[in-house]
C-alpha cells in the first residue's frame, strides 16, 4: 500500500497534540466523562495501533487480528476468574496467548503474500473462532462473565472505575510507546524497507520471513494485551471479541485514522467507537455505517485523517520555503 | 463394513450427499472468485453477500411479483449481473491502479452494507422458500433415497462449472479473457475493448453467485447471514486450490465439501474446522496451493 517514510523526530505540533491528549486522558475521570467508554476506546486504540504495525509498516493486511484480541481476552478473563490471578499477571498471560497464536498463524500466513496473506489470516481466525465456540473453558455463547477486576499486585483494588482507569491508561501509554520504539528502531527501518520493496530487502541480505514473523508476533502480543485489558474493563470475554467483524472494525479504525501513522489508529478507534455508541442508541444498524465508511475511505480518503492532515501540513511547509 | 465403526451406511450416504451439495456451492462460488480475480485482480469479498442477495432475489420475485422458481432462476442472475456491472463501473474501476488490497477492502465494505441492511429488516432467522413442485419428492437410487431437489442442485452446479470451464478454456472469448489477464495493454492494442471485458467478467462472476443463491434458497432457507458464513470457507477453498486454474477451483470445491461431509460422520466436532485445517497443512507442504502456479 502506498505510504511515505515517517521520521523518528516528532514535529512541534505533534508533540503538543501528544502531550495535550495525555493531559486530557489523565484529567478525564475528574471531568466526569463516562470512564468505561473511554477505557474501551483505549483498549481498541491499542488494538488498532498494534494492528497498524503490520499494515502500516510492513504492508501486511491481517484480516484475523480478532483471534489475538479475543484470545487475549479469554485467557486473561479465565486467569482472573478461575485461577484468581492478579490483573497484571492476567494481562501478561493475555499478551502471551496473543504471541503464541500469532506465532502459529503468522508462520502459516507469511508463506503467501498480498491478498492471499489476508485470506489466510481470515480463515485461520475463523478456525480459532470455531474452536472458541466448542472449547469448554470459553463459556460458549455466554462467554466468561462476570470477570472480577482483582487487586493490582495483590494490594490495590481495581473494582472502582477510577482505579482501573489509571491502570488501563498506564498500560495503554506503555503499549503505544513500545510500538513507537519498535517502529523507530533499526528493526523498524528494515520493516519499512520490506514494505517498500521486498525483493530489494532480500537482496540486501535480510531474512524477510523472520522479520515479518517477528513483527507479526509483536503485533499479536500487544493485541492480546489489549484484549486482556478489555476483558478486565468490561468484565466480559465473549465470542463477539473473536468474530471476523471485530477484525474488520480494527481495519476500519486504522484506515480512517491513517495507515502508517502513530496517532491515526488511536484517533480512528475513538471515532469509530463513538459513532457506534451513538448509532446503537438511535437504533441505526452499525454494520451498515461501518460498511459505508469503508467504501468512502477506500474510494476517496485512502490516507485517513492523520495522513491527509500531514499531507496538508507538508504542502504548506514546502510552499513557505 | 461401516457397522463395525458404529456408522450406518444411510448416515454415511446422507452426509456424503450433504457434502456434495455443500461442495457444489463451494465450487460455484470459488469459481466465480477465481474468474473475477484472474482478470480484475480483485478478491471479491462481497461474493458471499451477493449470493445471499441472489437467494433474497428469488424470495422477492415470488412474494412481490409472483415469479416462480424457474423464472427466478433466469431473471435473478440477469438482475445480479446488472448490479455487478454497476458496482464495477462506479467503484471497482477506480481501484485497478492501486494495491490489490483496496479491492478487497472495498468489497468488504459492500458486504457489510448488504448484510447489515438485510439483517436490519429481516433479522437473523431464515425465511423458508420451498422447492418447485416439479422437483419435490424423493428419488430412489437403489442404495439410498435422495430428495429430487438435491439431485437437481448437484446436476445444475456440475453443468454450470463445466460451461464456465469450457467458455474460458476452450472458446475464443475465453482466449481473449486469458490474454487480457496476461497483458491487457497488448490485447487492447488489438482493438479489443478491455474495460468492457472487465465489466462483463465481474457481471458474470456476480451472476454465478446469484444463481448459486437461487439454487441454495430451498435448501438452506433465505437468511441474511448465509453469505458471510460461506465466504470465509470459500477463501480457504481458494487458498487450498490456488487461483491459477479454473479446474482447480472446481475440483477443490467438491473435494473439500465431501471431506467436510465425511468429517461430520466420523468426528462431528471437527467438521466446522476441517477445511481450515486442510488449508493450514497445504500451506506448510505446498504454499502455492494444490493447483497454483506460484505468484
Amino acid at each position: 500500500m502506498n505510504m511515505k517514510i515517517t521520521t523518528s523526530h516528532m514535529s512541534v505540533p505533534v508533540k503538543i497534540a501528544v502531550f495535550s491528549s495525555i493531559a486530557i486522558l489523565v484529567a478525564a475521570p475528574f471531568l466526569k466523562i463516562y470512564p468505561i467508554f473511554l477505557m474501551s476506546i483505549m483498549c481498541f486504540a491499542l488494538f488498532a495501533a498494534a494492528f497498524n504495525l503490520l499494515l502500516g509498516y510492513v504492508g501486511l493486511l491481517s484480516f484475523g487480528h480478532a483471534a489475538f484480541f479475543g484470545g487475549g481476552a479469554y485467557i486473561a478473563g479465565y486467569a482472573t476468574k478461575t485461577w484468581g490471578f492478579t490483573p497484571e499477571i492476567s494481562i501478561i498471560l493475555g499478551g502471551l496467548a496473543g504471541a503464541f497464536l500469532g506465532a502459529a498463524m503468522g508462520y502459516l500466513a507469511i508463506q503467501r503474500k498480498g491478498i492471499y496473506f489476508s485470506m489466510i489470516t481470515l480463515a485461520l481466525s475463523q478456525m480459532v473462532f470455531f474452536i472458541a465456540v466448542q472449547a469448554p473453558f470459553t463459556g460458549g455463547e455466554d462467554g466468561l462473565q462476570p470477570i472480577p477486576r482483582g487487586k493490582l499486585l495483590g494490594v490495590i483494588s481495581l473494582e472502582s472505575n477510577n482505579a482501573i482507569y489509571f491502570f488501563v491508561l498506564t498500560v495503554f501509554i506503555m503499549g503505544i510507546f513500545a510500538l513507537w520504539r519498535v517502529v523507530n528502531s533499526p528493526f523498524g527501518q528494515v520493516l519499512k524497507a520490506i514494505r517498500e520493496h521486498e525483493p530489494r530487502a532480500i537482496s540486501l541480505g535480510y531474512d524477510v520471513h523472520r522479520y515479518k514473523l517477528i513483527a507479526f508476533v509483536i503485533s499479536a502480543s500487544l493485541t492480546g494485551v489489549a484484549g486482556g485489558l478489555k476483558a478486565l474493563v468490561t468484565q466480559i470475554a465473549s465470542l463477539t471479541d473473536i468474530t471476523w467483524q471485530t477484525s474488520g472494525e480494527v481495519i476500519l479504525m486504522t484506515i480512517l485514522g491513517g495507515i502508517g501513522t502513530t496517532l491515526g489508529p488511536i484517533l480512528g478507534a475513538g471515532l469509530v467507537k463513538s459513532l457506534e455508541d451513538h448509532l446503537a442508541s438511535i437504533g441505526f444498524p452499525v454494520p451498515v455505517l461501518i460498511g459505508i465508511i469503508f467504501v468512502a475511505c477506500v474510494l476517496v480518503f485512502r490516507h485517513g485523517i492523520i495522513g491527509e492532515l500531514e499531507h496538508f501540513l507538508n504542502k504548506r511547509r514546502s510552499a513557505k520555503s | 463394513m461401516f457397522e463395525a465403526l458404529g456408522i450406518s451406511p444411510n448416515q454415511l450416504y446422507g452426509q456424503l450427499v450433504l457434502g456434495l451439495i455443500n461442495g457444489s456451492f463451494y465450487a460455484l462460488l470459488s469459481l466465480g472468485l477465481a474468474v473475477i480475480f484472474g482478470l480484475l485482480n480483485v478478491i471479491n469479498f462481497a461474493h458471499g453477500a451477493l449470493y445471499m442477495l441472489g437467494a433474497f432475489g428469488a424470495y422477492f420475485a415470488l412474494t412481490l411479483f409472483g415469479i416462480n422458481y424457474w423464472g427466478a432462476l433466469i431473471l435473478v442472475p440477469l438482475g445480479m449481473a446488472c448490479i455487478g456491472a454497476c458496482i464495477e463501473r462506479t467503484m471497482l474501476r477506480r481501484l485497478y491502479q492501486l494495491d490489490h488490497l483496496y479491492g478487497l477492502l472495498l468489497t468488504f465494505g459492500l458486504a457489510l452494507i448488504l448484510e447489515g441492511v438485510f439483517r436490519h429488516y429481516y433479522g437473523a432467522s431464515g425465511i423458508p422458500y420451498s422447492a418447485p413442485k416439479e422437483l419435490q419428492g424423493p428419488l430412489n437410487l437403489g442404495f439410498m433415497v435422495l430428495p429430487l431437489y438435491r439431485a437437481w442442485v448437484i446436476l445444475v452446479s456440475l453443468a454450470l462449472c463445466f460451461v464456465t470451464w469450457f467458455l474460458i478454456e476452450r472458446t475464443r472469448l475465453g482466449a481473449v479473457l486469458r490474454a487480457s489477464t496476461e497483458n491487457p495493454t497488448l490485447v487492447q492494442a488489438f482493438g479489443i475493448n478491455v474495460p468492457l471485458l472487465l465489466t462483463l467478467t465481474y457481471a458474470g462472476g456476480v451472476a454465478l453467485a446469484g444463481i448459486a443463491g437461487v439454487l441454495a434458497a430451498p435448501i438452506y432457507q433465505v437468511n441474511p447471514a448465509m453469505g458471510s458464513n460461506l465466504i470465509i470457507v470459500i477463501f480457504a477453498v481458494v487458498v487450498v486450490g490456488g487461483m491459477g486454474s479454473i479446474m482447480g477451483a472446481i475440483i477443490t470445491g467438491y473435494a473439500l465439501g465431501i471431506l467436510e461431509g465425511l468429517t461430520k460422520v466420523f468426528y462431528p466436532p471437527a467438521s466446522a474446522i476441517v477445511i481450515f485445517a486442510v488449508m493450514a497443512i497445504v500451506l506448510m507442504v505446498r504454499p502455492a496451493g494444490l493447483f497454483g502456479r506460484g505468484e
